[in-house]
């Protein structure tokens, strides 16, 4: 039903299981995802959430594959009045796989209709920094320290459809 | 079809000088290459070749601009397989930028034609070679020491 709208591979000197787990565990999450934390029931049909430094749901999702260590499936929705009705499920996909003595991550967003390049600028700006700063736990413990600017033509977009951006 | 661009961003925790270095360095790019390394002396106008571990020339073509430690901008012509090479030369630019605590490098490769092999098999390969760029200018070592099947 979806399109695959961004794809980002990378190769983790790790294990499936320990990428798995920084994928879908908070104290994980917390370091590499800007202080987000991650929330999962490893089960289809499971809650996927993630929350905000201040506790607020930011991402209120549900499990849709899940079979660890290498694959999870989830509806990755932004929890902003509006937005599902206005952009359809947006769905994150990562596969997980073994790749001699390296794990390869790939991350697909994909949308259930077609949207403009400025509302997909937000998630193609955010995934190379989230995801490398993963990288980063995963290989040396610590995270990388960079500090996003805030999305600003996705934003500009999203208000534009009459979504309510906080 | 795929699109006649690939984009690839990654964030290292180095500082634009060493990221430059490693970049254009003969010896470093051994490292995370998967035994192949670059050679030019990476002025405009200057030649510029990959060389796989055997002696074969991978890749060739000129440097379009350089700016350490910045930018640069290769015109480039795979020479490994036919099929692509007759697609013609692509352009790459690399940007690097201090972001925060980190360095963001962009690889932008393009080549004006649709339906290209070339951008497909530079989107698998571009996500190997900067994720063992990564490793090494973090750990020391990379993360793939071979190339994978």
């Amino acid at each position: 039903m979806s399109r695959p709208d961004t794809v980002y591979t990378i190769y983790i000197a790790s294990t499936p299981a320990r990428v798995f787990e920084a994928l879908t565990t908070a104290e994980y999450a917390k370091q590499y995802f800007f202080g987000f934390a991650v929330e999962c029931e490893l089960k289809v049909g499971g809650a996927f959430v993630v929350r905000a430094p201040d506790g607020s749901v930011h991402i209120d999702g549900k499990v849709l594959a899940c079979d660890p260590p290498h694959k999870l499936s989830v509806t990755w929705n932004v929890n902003w009045p509006g937005l599902v009705e206005k952009l359809g499920e947006t769905i994150v996909t990562y596969d997980i796989a073994q790749m001699g003595d390296a794990v390869r991550l790939t991350m697909t967003e994909s949308h259930e209709r077609e949207l403009p390049d400025d509302i997909l600028s937000g998630g193609r700006a955010g995934w190379p920094a989230i995801l490398s700063s993963l990288k980063s736990v995963l290989e040396t413990g610590k995270p990388l320290s960079v500090k996003m600017e805030p999305p600003m033509k996705m934003i500009a977009a999203l208000k534009a459809m009459g979504v309510k951006v906080p | 079809m795929s699109k006649p661009e690939f984009v690839y961003v990654t964030y290292i925790k180095t500082t634009p000088e060493k990221l430059w270095e490693a970049l254009t360095d003969r010896k470093m790019s051994k490292l995370y290459w998967f035994g192949a390394h670059l050679e030019s002396d990476w002025k405009p106008g200057s030649p510029w070749k990959i060389v796989h571990s055997d002696g074969r020339i991978m890749d060739s073509g000129e440097i379009l601009e350089c700016e350490k430690p910045k930018r640069i901008v290769i015109k480039w012509l795979n020479e490994w397989s036919e099929e692509i090479k007759a697609e013609g030369y692509s352009q790459c630019t690399m940007e690097i930028e201090q972001v925060d605590g980190a360095v963001k490098l962009t690889v932008m490769h393009a080549i004006g034609r649709e339906g290209t092999k070339f951008i497909g098999a530079v989107s698998g390969g571009w996500p190997r070679i900067l994720s063992n760029l990564k490793s090494l200018l973090e750990t020391g070592s990379v993360a793939l020491e071979s190339k994978p099947a």
